[in-house]
């Protein structure tokens, strides 16, 4: 644990040392309280309980035994898809339908993309459409945004998260700002998209977080897939929106398989995704911090808590309803991400939700992060730099004490 | 003057300019060793250029400027020696090359530099007794020149008022009214403008009003940026004038992406982007000019290059033989122009126009011309120039005189509808400026729209707040902003 931080805002309040668990009801807002025994068996009163989940728990960073999303079990048909081709087969149907669409990045053409996103696109639609482009990030988008102010609504891929910080200029001082500097005369409908995040040992240079840079940026908006089904989902959102909005994705969850539907569908970018209903702490977590919560969700719950986990996948802006209930429900907040601790959607989000629903927690709002550290190349340090399962379920057991 | 297009791109102006460029001899590969001398450099020396240069024709212009054996005297291409080229070559991925046994590094200097298309000279008489290209009749002529001269009252007027502390700031084009407007006068109302900030006049010739320029100026809530942005900060949907950013150069990437959005959708128009000397040092211009190229993209890049960046001359600016060659190294066909003739600016634009139009590829013109005014309202460039060379710049050498002399030796023009003009632009300017400055500001919800398409939640907040706080606190806020 030498490497873990965890943030408490405010003054520690106590907490019963016992081995139940109590639940303070604040000023009669609540009803009924769970006490759990030492024996671990659960009596409630007057609250659901703990069996209602609607799906399974997904236990490994890179599963590739099939889970089911809550969204999903109401379709009858399926087919079971990784995630990078889920992606791909959102951005195709996009593609089909609006004819506007467009690709641009390196290596996207017939390559196929360094990911497999773009794979067999080129061949179909032609490599003008599907466009590879000298290496110039900043270049190609500014003409991405140039295209797209123009009428067209390009995709513009980084290889990786990071070499967008190259076009950081362009999408701070011309994406986000131009619709607002013209009066509206001019709208920027591109999708930014590329894959982010700790990898296995990629390096220093290829293990960024952007998401925390990006995030002030007035004028675009931000969502982080983490399932097969919310990316395709997340992806033709994307695609439709025309406001400027930067995808994340996560170089480890590229094969990560479901069962999605056959019919068309689109998921809505401001919202979050509740992964896992309970009554004990609010986990909010996004992108591969979501299976760790998951791993440790199922530790957890043999241990007798019971944890509500949400995917909080819109990153900017945050969905604060879908928060908000769950934070006047179960009163405690962790949030687990991989951004760096200084600065990151951990560091915002807590400052919301402490703004927003201070009555409404017990506790302070528990943050686990990485810690403020270029990522090193090393397999064992590189892994302590990222959340762990164990470390999560230790800040459950403290929030909860 | 021979005006046979080759059909195989970029040839037209090489052959236009045959006369001008002296050592330009043959363009028929012109295509191919450009290509080859692309990676000619980064493999092997250049091979020594024989003296009847049958070989590689642009390249030849390449090698004729930088090919100096840096340990030899000689400095001159006739001096050096001639060679049967080797037989054995190198076929890489970037195409065939030839193998050299000298070694020769090319020269940083750049004594031999490329030459200046104009038309007129300084008195406003033609520079060549070709009258095809004085292809422009009485009604163009005095368009261009009614809106140069409306271009220099403007400035002088706006410019006046933020002196006088009625707008906060601006930024005018002395010296270069040639190259807005000319330019301008050459495309089409569809072709896409991406300016930097020194464009005015391509807005003005497509009929931007006075009092619209002077909405944006006072940022009332008439303007189109809906006070959202600096003066002189321009933009227009209708008349296809992307609105202007501060940022240097970020403009030209855009501009390539239009254009590919033109060719992506197969219109007949193309892109115009204009840029400073300054600008040419970014990132995003290199990056842009070779995008462009590979892409093969109907853009015409436009370097006003003005001699000053603020306070930096061209000499600590870069190296090059200016802006012309850069085109070259990327490529990009390219043209050398005198920025404060019209009628060559005029004319240039059109063959560039017609050449990425017809040929989808990018074309650089450079138009050398002088910043006559400061760099804005925020700048005294006296303080690091000297004021004879701004007067000297004035002079003869002003654009709006010397297309006068021009029209009034066609008996087109003279001083009477001179000063009446002047006159009568001045008033209606003046006019402008009045009316724009009672015209209300934009009301406080025009801070948080358009950031999103629909404003979220968390905006929709920010702005109750404001709007909370201006109540409460009435006289501590402007009274002329509305709620």
């Amino acid at each position: 644990m030498a490497s873990l931080i965890i943030q408490r805002i405010g003054a520690a309040t106590s907490f019963d040392t016992n081995n139940n668990f109590d639940r303070r009801s604040l000023s009669g807002r609540k009803s009924g309280f769970l006490v759990v025994r030492s024996d671990g068996a659960k009596i409630t009163t007057g609250l659901k309980p703990i069996g209602s989940r609607t799906h399974h728990l997904v236990t490994n960073a890179v599963a590739t035994k099939p889970g089911n999303s809550a969204a999903s079990t109401a379709s009858k048909s399926g087919h079971e898809i990784l995630l990078f081709d889920a992606l791909r087969e959102g951005l195709e149907e996009e593609m089909d339908r609006d004819a506007r669409v467009c690709v641009m990045g390196e290596d996207v053409g017939h390559y196929g993309g360094s990911y497999k996103v773009t794979k067999g696109l080129a061949p179909k639609y032609g490599d003008l459409r599907v466009l590879d482009t000298p290496i110039a990030e900043n270049a190609f988008t500014g003409m991405g945004i140039g295209a797209a102010m123009t009428g067209l609504r390009p995709i513009i891929e980084g290889m990786n998260m990071g070499f967008l910080l190259l076009a950081f200029n362009q999408i701070s001082n011309n994406c986000g700002m131009l619709h607002y500097t013209s009066g509206g005369q001019f709208k920027i409908p591109v999708v930014i998209r590329g894959p982010g995040g700790v990898g296995r040992q990629l390096g220093a240079e290829h293990s960024q977080r952007l998401e925390s840079y990006f995030q002030s940026i007035p004028g675009i908006q931000m969502v982080a897939c983490s399932t097969p089904y919310n990316a395709k989902g997340l992806m033709k959102a994307a695609i439709r929106s025309d406001n400027p909005v930067i995808l994340f994705e996560h170089v480890l969850l590229y094969n990560l398989k479901e069962t999605i539907p056959d019919e068309e569908y689109v998921l809505n970018l401001e919202e979050a995704e509740m992964v896992r209903p309970g009554q004990h702490v609010t986990i909010l977590t996004y992108s591969r911090m979501r299976y760790h919560v998951m791993q440790a969700a199922k530790t957890l719950v043999n241990k007798g808590y019971d944890p509500e986990v949400i995917d909080i996948r819109s990153l900017k802006p945050f969905d604060l309803h879908m928060i908000g209930n769950s934070v006047k429900k179960t009163h405690r907040v962790l949030i687990v991400e991989e951004c760096m601790r200084t600065g990151g959607i951990g560091a915002s989000l807590t400052a919301a939700i402490n703004e927003n629903f201070q009555d409404y927690l017990d506790a302070p709002i528990v943050c686990l992060s990485s810690q403020d550290v270029p990522t090193p190349y090393a397999g064992t340090l590189e892994e302590w730099t990222v959340v762990q399962p164990p470390q999560i379920v230790a800040a459950v057991e403290q929030l909860c004490k | 003057m021979a005006s046979t297009y080759l059909t195989k791109s970029k040839s037209f102006i090489i052959h236009t300019l045959k006369s001008k460029l002296h050592y330009t001899t043959r363009t028929s590969h012109f295509t191919n060793s450009l290509f080859h001398h692309r990676l000619l450099h980064t493999l092997s020396p250049l091979p020594p250029v024989p003296k009847h240069a049958n070989y590689y024709s642009i390249g030849k212009d390449y090698v004729a400027r930088r090919s100096h054996a840096t340990t030899s005297a000689s400095s001159q291409i006739n001096q050096l020696p001639v060679e049967s080229p080797s037989s054995q070559i190198l076929d890489f991925p970037g195409g065939k090359v030839k193998f050299t046994k000298n070694m020769i590094f090319t020269s940083n200097s750049t004594e031999e530099r490329v030459n200046c298309y104009r038309v007129l000279d300084d008195n406003g008489q033609p520079f060549t007794d070709d009258i095809d290209l004085l292809k422009i009749n009485k009604e163009l002529a005095l368009k261009m020149y009614t809106n140069m001269v409306t271009l220099e009252v403007m400035d002088t007027v706006f410019y006046e008022s933020q002196r006088q502390g009625r707008i906060s700031f601006y930024a005018t084009t002395t010296g270069e009214e040639a190259i807005n407007i000319a330019s301008a006068a050459a495309l089409d109302n569809n072709d896409f403008v991406f300016p930097q900030y020194r464009e005015p006049g391509a807005l003005l010739w497509r009929g931007f009003t006075l009092q619209e320029f002077a909405n944006q100026l006072f940022g009332n809530k008439h303007e189109y940026g809906k006070g959202r942005q600096m003066p002189v900060h321009y933009g227009s949907r209708k008349h296809n004038y992307i609105t202007v950013a501060s940022t240097v150069a970020t403009q030209i990437p855009h501009a390539v992406g239009a254009a590919y959005s033109l060719k992506m959708e197969k219109q007949d128009s193309c892109v115009i982007t204009y840029f400073g000397d300054g600008g040419t040092s970014t990132g995003d211009f290199h990056a842009a000019l070779n995008f462009a190229a590979v892409l093969e993209v109907p853009v015409i890049f436009f370097c006003r290059n003005n001699g000053w960046a603020i306070s930096t001359p061209v000499n600590e600016q870069f190296r090059s033989d200016g802006v012309v060659v850069r085109g070259k190294a990327y490529g990009v066909p390219s043209i050398r122009i005198d920025g404060n003739d019209a009628l060559a600016i005029y004319n240039a634009v059109c063959e560039a126009r017609k050449l990425a139009i017809n040929e989808q590829t990018p074309v650089l013109i450079e138009a050398l011309t002088y910043r006559a005014g400061h760099h804005t309202t925020s700048d005294d460039s006296t303080r690091y120039r000297s004021v004879d060379e701004i007067e000297r710049w004035k002079g003869d050498q002003n654009p709006v005189k010397r297309l006068k002399k021009w029209i009034e030796s066609k008996g087109w023009w003279d001083n009477v509808a001179e000063s009446e003009y002047r006159s009568n632009i001045r008033k209606q300017v003046a006019q402008a400026i009045q009316v724009a400055e009672q015209i209300e500001k934009p009301p406080v919800a025009d801070m948080f729209n358009d950031v999103y398409d629909v404003p979220p939640r968390n905006l929709n907040e920010q702005e109750a707040f404001v709007r909370k706080t201006v109540k409460k606190h009435r006289e501590d806020y402007p009274a002329d902003v509305p709620l």
